[in-house]
């Protein structure tokens, strides 16, 4: 049987095709969710793809966190189905409380549109089991509110727990504390990511094809499981 | 109609960088002696009933679950006197 892998599309969306295409490429069946339909159907893992939903009205994520659509992805996040939330879709985990933290405004207050180095910290998430741990990739970033910001304390039990998934390297483009570009939940099926892995996936169109690793890596979780 | 407000500002540790733009744009225009500046954001909502003390328990319920983020953000929630 195919794996399914639903992409969000919330009004304001952008790369909700570019995530279903990583997911095809990666040998899954993508499956377009309607941010109003709270119904999954019988998806495997779910993407909360990059753009600017609801407009970015109030805060970044703040009103696609109470869609309907949400409140089905939120309890299943929290029964173990992986959840990727990308550079947006972080933004939405991390109002929905799945992921601890928030994302602010660049420290720079561009907008920061770059090729990025990160380095994978943690390989034993549920999106990052194809890369190795202290691997080098490059993905496309874009995010004017991109900052990762937590309280010292939160900062301290991440790295404690292995719970920072990829860092920055060579440039902090936003400002985010301790460089982080991505983190994971305590059980590792949640994962938020401001770059794009998605826009990694081909080398007509990406600078790397380094992104599809995110993809390959929970389909096997998913078959393993 | 009864006017509440909810102003939400970034907690002080949090750093505001549209704050510090606004700040560092102030001299340039000429208004000096302005140390420091945070930006934050102004609700005002206009209620349909009285202002009791259920109305303001469920507009603390809001501030704190939409129209602010705790993890980064504080709120305070007044009533607008009337004929002001």
């Amino acid at each position: 049987m195919t794996t399914r892998v639903g992409v969000v599309t919330f009004p304001g969306s952008l790369d909700d095709r570019d995530a279903q295409r990583a997911v095809r490429l990666a040998g899954a069946e993508p499956v377009a969710l309607w941010h109003r339909d709270k119904d999954l159907h019988q998806v495997d893992a779910v993407v909360l793809p990059g753009g600017f939903s609801y407009g970015d009205y109030l805060r970044c994520g703040a009103i696609s966190r109470f869609s309907p659509v949400m409140e089905t992805v939120i309890e299943q996040a929290r029964l173990g189905m992986p959840v990727l939330g990308i550079c947006n879709g972080f933004q939405v985990l991390c109002e929905s409380h799945l992921l601890p933290g928030a994302l602010t405004r660049n420290y720079s207050l561009h907008f920061a549109c770059r090729d990025q180095k990160l380095r994978i910290e943690n390989a034993t998430t549920a999106w990052t089991g194809d890369y190795s741990q202290g691997q080098e990739i490059v993905v496309p970033l874009k995010n004017g509110e991109g900052r990762f910001v937590a309280h010292e304390h939160v900062l301290d039990e991440l790295e404690a727990e292995g719970r920072v998934v990829a860092r920055y390297l060579e440039v902090n483009p936003n400002g985010s504390y301790r460089d982080i570009a991505g983190i994971t939940n305590a059980a590792g099926n949640v994962v938020g990511l401001m770059p794009h892995p998605e826009h990694a996936v081909e080398p007509l169109t990406g600078p790397t094809t380094e992104g599809l690793g995110f993809f390959t890596s929970v389909l096997k979780q998913l078959v393993n499981a | 109609m009864a006017r509440v407000v909810v102003d939400v500002m970034l907690k002080p540790e949090i750093l505001d960088p549209q704050g510090q733009a606004v700040q560092r744009a102030l001299p340039r225009l000429g208004f000096d002696g302005i140390a420091d500046v945070r930006q934050g954001k102004r609700f005002e909502l206009e209620l349909e009933g009285p202002v009791d003390d259920a109305a303001l328990a469920r507009i603390r319920e809001a501030a704190e679950t939409f129209l602010a983020n705790t993890v980064i953000e504080d709120f305070t929630v007044r009533v607008e006197e009337e004929g002001k």
